[in-house]
């Protein structure tokens, strides 16, 4: 079983490894480099706690081969936070209690940082749809889009906008 | 009993475990490794039903990298022996044949067989490679069709209880349960109008975002460790215990966080299977089930029929109620059929009331609890009919309630006498809210709904030990699934008389803290909160006594005031009041550690009542339905952090929601489940929902120490008829059947259309 | 799938010649939101993935005199983007659009939508109905261009040979009036496939008539149905109720649906017409308004 070597750069920093072909970004991320904070929910696209943001974008990591990230920019939500220094959203998802068993916090903090950095003034349709591709079975939503809201707001503020 | 000025208990702190879960270094189920560690994975059954004539795992065990194969042969024969377990009880010997099938395999899914091998990859070749032959039977999953006379028989040893004369034929229908309070037919005599319904559920699934996973190392010596996210590390180690045959003191269980559970984590899957893997192969084994494995092995929730009978008089007061309830249990019996007849009519005051349930097997995955267990499928049926009785009567439907409800001194028709109980407060509160009067446009409809849940105590251990430097660590024993932990540094913090953030929770693992029971039952702020309190409450005994030998005066001269240790007035000296650190720094020469464990059996759970408000709009040409807005009025008790409670209640509504709408468990002709996966099991999405209104009315539980009463389970019993009745109020058609999908409700339109049309 | 192997070329032709000589099974992978779902569940067990994203355009858009060009493996962010797409083709945005999540959309190519031929794919109507063209890349060098309802013959099944893979699509620049809108139904409002879709492109004079048009429907058949009948209810008219009644009856008539666990045959038939008249009634204002 012959493995690719990739070279990409994860959170800022160079990274190496070897991976077969079919494992995934996902599988990558976790089983390879210890970065568990990316969650496996469906392996198929369809609850976003994979979610990294690649070149800008936000996708799903099980959704992406290991062997693409070659040449590539990945953040993962152990990226989000600067050292110590919280994220609007996540400080936000603290003090909004927008979060229950926190599993799928990870993917929706990464896919609501991806927003933010687009739109700084999302409605909360925006934010909804932006968001449907996270699924979340312990909040129903609520404080989670509140929470987006709230940051967006402090971020517009810190822009002097 | 409301304490006033409380300085804690009612805030909104972040929670203690938060800034790991917004960075993602929280460590779930599948987050650990162990050195030396192989991947587990599990062959199941493609067949609904079937015999197993052989299992052939040769070609398997020769694959290069498989280090471990097992089958029900590796498992010590159980047994049948019920113990009673929360809110439902369990059979151990089917619990071990629902780990992995012995001789029939009964639902397509049910574990066959299990490797271990040193790479993911490798164990996934090699589960291909076992060669299973099957005898396929015929299945049969809808639960009438399982009660039939002809229906394929899933265990041949399973005869009726609860009936007269003793069956000797076996039969699907493993119990009948019910009970009466006063006199049925006499009260139907006496009703001015009868109505007499029927509505039917599919099965859905808790749908937890975490699939299951452990990992899992077994020593030669016998002893194992278990790191597993579950509801309950020491059912975890107890049922692992029962199954292979191993001494409770030698399994240790760290409870990992948990993403998610809802009910359906309250019962092994995984760990039995994976310590009989560790044990064979002689190294640690993980497994973690794809999204696939999680709804077509693990236990959804009850399909049902449920069929309402009310009488009552002109002036809405209901004389009789029937009910009878026929749930699926899945491949074994234990079906939620008992709490379904107890809780359909709890929120009202009957005088004479028939209740029967039957608990059936079919083959589909046995079931597991799902929040408030029984009770959304009873109530769908039961509060969707007051909704029609209500509009026959032309009553409004809260004035219905209001009517028939149950007060402080009702006595339930299954037992028990209701006090301090906040039902009729949930009704008025939903009258007076400005949603209830808000206007509605076209195509838009408004329901209400209300909703009941006993809660539970049960055991309890906890522990707060004072450190050094003043600050505080709490141990206990109840994996967090909501934010209770948050919860518990409150309450000691209270007690203790410190800030909330010099006060540390510690969920321990099953061999630092006492016996624990379950995350479940909505019992952790109440019992383990109630432990939590009484151990904070023990320390400060100690603390004024300590206090007491520094001030050489008598422990009963002592107060405990604001986090410090006063003189109890002018008479017992006048003593600089010394803080808990100052104590702390001195333990070790006024008798050593400051720390105290308690362990409990916490009676007098408050039972939990709510009233919900939906508003619909509906398109007619699709039938598909919007939630326009909601409402969710529920008795707390006393809110301990406000915040997590208004999750609890949000989060039951989505799932309501969901179950009403969309949800629903599809099988093809052959009995295999045809929407395995998120795409097609569909749960709500964020655009899918409103922003939910929580409206808190604390009616305290005297009980508990701080007044409160589990809240968790009883938010997702309104939401299936509060949606069926605002579509009802959109469209003057009434939905009895759940999920109420686009395509059936535009049918229903056109069907009613058409009958509208020939009249 | 122990012995799968990656390549990824960096010229159309490194990519024929790999794909043409593969001895197993070959998969073209552009955003993989379809592919690798396949190979986790086991649906489908290639020998070789041939990522075709580093090949220079098959990723971008290029908007020229006449037509807009749309690299096959360009991801659907890209094509939501671009403001002279949304202008001119807010149809075939929306579409693209409604391809799944946003992390979906991070990825998600109207190449793998084409190719991955589910009837329910929500690109392609719209697409179709713009009349676009696809060049198809082969052995020898050749390069041929096909209307896009050439690829797709039956679920998960297209007419390219082996070999062949999609390079770029070309869609026409609309005339004066003329627009296009897509609309879809769902159970809920996001994150599931299609259980009726419908395209509708159309092309109208300046008092309104409408003198050209395409309706082609998706997941109710098993690829998509370009309605001439419905085009004919069209053209000559304005959207006055008559024609909303013989375009819902037209599209009712050429939907061929299954029952299946997203909808009924029934369902999917009325609803068909239903969409049909409110995606003609979204096309003809914009159509309008240009």
């Amino acid at each position: 079983m012959s493995k690719y070597h990739v070279t990409t750069t994860i959170n800022g920093e160079p990274v190496e490894y070897l991976c077969e072909a079919q494992q995934t970004m996902l599988d990558v991320l976790r089983d390879e480099l210890g970065l568990t904070g990316s969650k496996e929910g469906c392996s198929s696209g369809d609850c976003g706690a994979c979610s990294i943001i690649v070149d800008g974008n936000v996708m799903c990591s099980c959704l992406m081969l290991g062997v693409e990230a070659e040449g590539h920019s990945i953040q993962t939500i152990e990226g989000i936070a600067q050292g110590d220094k919280l994220h609007p959203v996540q400080q936000k998802f603290l003090e909004h209690a927008a979060l229950q068993c926190g599993f799928c916090t990870p993917g929706l903090i990464v896919a609501a940082k991806a927003l933010l950095d687009v739109n700084l003034n999302p409605t909360e349709e925006e934010t909804r749809y932006w968001l449907a591709g996270n699924l979340c079975r312990c909040t129903g939503y609520d404080k989670v889009i509140r929470a987006v809201l709230d940051a967006a707001a402090v971020m517009r503020a810190e822009a002097g906008r | 009993m409301a304490i006033d000025g409380l300085k804690v208990v009612g805030t909104r702190p972040i929670r203690p475990d938060g800034v790991d879960k917004v960075i993602g270094r929280a460590a779930f189920g599948a987050d650990m490794v162990m050195p030396g560690m192989l991947w587990g994975k599990i062959k199941r059954s493609p067949h609904a039903h079937a015999r197993i004539l052989s299992i052939d795992t040769s070609k398997a065990r020769a694959l290069p990298g498989v280090k471990a194969v097992v089958t029900a042969a590796d498992f010590p024969s159980i047994p049948s022996e019920e113990a009673f377990m929360g809110e439902g009880p369990m059979n151990f010997r089917d619990l071990s044949r629902n780990c992995m099938a012995a001789d029939k395999v009964l639902y397509d899914g049910h574990a066959v067989a299990a490797v271990a091998a040193t790479s993911q990859a490798i164990a996934e070749e090699a589960v291909e490679l076992i060669d299973v032959k099957y005898e396929v039977l015929p299945h049969v999953i809808d639960v009438e069709a399982a009660m039939a006379p002809d229906a394929p028989i899933l265990h041949e040893d399973l005869f009726t209880s609860g009936v007269e004369p003793k069956p000797t034929k076996p039969s699907n229908i493993a119990k009948k349960v019910g009970f009466t309070k006063g006199d049925v037919a006499a009260g139907f005599k006496e009703a001015e109008v009868v109505i007499e319904r029927r509505y039917t559920t599919q099965p859905v699934h808790q749908a937890y975002i975490e699939p299951h996973a452990c990992v899992v190392s077994a020593a030669p010596d016998g002893q194992c460790t278990i790191w597993s996210s579950s509801q309950g590390q020491f059912m975890v180690r107890a049922y692992c215990a029962k199954l292979l045959g191993i001494d409770i003191a030698n399994i240790r269980v760290v409870p990992a966080e948990i993403g998610g559970g809802f009910g359906g984590k309250t019962l092994v899957y995984l760990e039995p299977v994976a310590l009989a893997l560790s044990k064979q192969a002689g190294r640690p084994v993980k497994i973690v089930m794809s999204r696939e494995e999680v709804f077509r092995g693990t236990g959804p929730a009850a399909g049902s029929v449920i069929e309402v009978k009310l009488g009552a008089k002109r002036d809405g007061r209901i004389v009789a109620a029937e009910l009878l309830l026929k749930y699926q249990a899945g491949a074994f019996p234990g079906s939620p059929v008992g709490p379904g007849c107890m809780c359909a009519f709890a929120m009202y005051d009957l005088p004479n009331v028939n209740i029967v349930g039957y608990d059936v097997v079919s083959n589909r995955p046995k079931v597991a609890a799902y929040r408030a267990p029984g009770a959304p499928n009873s109530s769908f049926g039961v509060e969707s009919c007051l909704d029609e009785l209500a509009r026959m009567l032309k009553i409004d439907p809260l004035r219905l309630r209001e009517i028939n409800a149950a007060k402080d001194g009702t006595k339930t028709a299954h037992g028990p006498t209701f006090t301090n109980i906040g039902y009729v407060q949930t009704v008025e509160a939903a009258k007076n809210h400005p949603h209830y009067k808000a206007p509605l446009g076209p195509n838009q409809g408004r329901g209400v709904a209300s909703g009941f849940w006993f809660n539970i105590g049960g055991e309890s251990s906890a522990a707060c030990h004072i450190n050094e430097d003043g600050t505080a660590t709490v141990v206990e024993g109840n994996p967090d699934i909501g934010g209770s932990r948050a919860s518990m540094a409150m309450m000691a913090a209270e007690v203790l008389g410190i800030p909330y953030d010099r006060v540390r929770p510690v969920v321990g693992d099953t061999s630092s803290i006492g016996f624990t029971f379950l995350t479940g039952g909505s019992r952790v702020t109440f019992a383990t909160g109630m432990a939590v309190t009484q151990a904070a409450e023990k320390v400060v005994v100690e603390l004024k006594k300590r206090a007491a030998m520094i001030w050489d005066i008598s422990p009963e001269a002592v107060e405990w005031k604001d986090g410090y240790a006063v003189p109890a007035g002018a008479n017992a000296g006048n003593f600089e009041p010394l803080s808990l650190a100052e104590i702390a720094l001195k333990s070790g020469r006024t008798g050593g550690p400051i720390s105290a464990e308690v362990s409990i059996n916490a009676q007098g759970a408050g039972p939990g009542f709510a009233t919900h408000i939906c508003d619909v709009e509906v398109d007619p040409e699709t039938g598909h339905v919007k939630i326009l807005r909601y409402t969710a009025i529920q008795d707390v008790g006393r809110a301990i952090h406000p915040s997590y409670v208004e999750g609890q209640i949000q989060g039951g509504v989505a799932q309501g929601i969901g179950w009403a709408l969309n949800e629903e468990y599809i099988y093809d002709k052959d009995g295999r489940l045809d929407n395995a996966g998120f795409l097609d099991y569909r749960i709500p999405v964020a655009s899918d929902m409103p922003m939910i209104e929580p409206v808190m009315i604390e009616v305290p539980n005297p009980r508990h120490p701080f007044g409160a009463r589990g809240v968790g389970e009883v938010p997702i019993v309104p939401p299936m008829a509060a949606v069926a009745n605002a579509i009802a109020d959109a469209t003057g058609m009434r939905m009895r059947d759940l999920p109420i999908s686009p395509p059936k409700l535009r049918a229903a339109l056109d069907a009613g259309t058409l009958k509208e049309a020939a009249e | 799938m122990p012995r799968l192997s990656f390549a990824a070329p960096r010229t159309v032709d490194e990519a024929v010649s790999i794909l043409a000589g593969a001895p197993g099974l070959a998969k073209v992978l552009s955003g993989g939101t379809d592919l690798l779902v396949q190979l986790r569940s086991g649906r489908l067990r290639p020998d070789l993935i041939v990522d075709t994203k580093r090949i220079p355009g098959l990723i971008g858009i290029r908007e020229e005199a006449d037509r807009y060009v749309i690299g096959a493996a360009t991801p659907g962010v890209m094509i939501s983007d671009h403001k002279g797409l949304e202008r001119d083709y807010p149809g075939i945005v929306e579409g693209t659009d409604l391809i799944g999540s946003t992390q979906i959309q991070g990825r998600a190519s109207l190449a793998g939508n084409l190719c991955n031929a589910s009837p329910a794919a929500d690109s392609v109507p719209a697409v179709v109905a713009a009349r676009a063209t696809v060049v198809v890349a082969g052995p020898g060098g050749s390069r041929r261009e096909v209307p896009v309802e050439a690829i797709p013959t039956g679920p998960g099944r297209t007419s390219l040979g082996k070999g062949e893979f999609l390079i770029e699509f070309h869609i026409p620049k609309p005339k004066p009036h003329q627009c296009d809108a897509y609309l879809r139904f769902i159970p809920r409002t996001e994150m599931d496939i299609a259980v009726v879709g419908c395209g509708v492109n159309v092309t109208l004079d300046d008092s309104g008539t409408c003198v050209d048009a395409r309706v082609v429907l998706g997941a109710v058949a098993p690829t998509i149905v370009i309605v001439e009948e419905a085009a004919q209810a069209l053209i000559g008219h304005k959207l006055d109720a008559d024609t909303l009644a013989r375009l819902d009856a037209a599209a009712q008539r050429a939907a061929k649906p299954i029952s299946d666990k997203r909808g009924t045959i029934e369902y999917r038939t009325k609803v068909s017409g239903v969409l049909a008249r409110r995606a003609a009634a979204i096309a003809f204002e914009r159509a309008a308004a240009r």
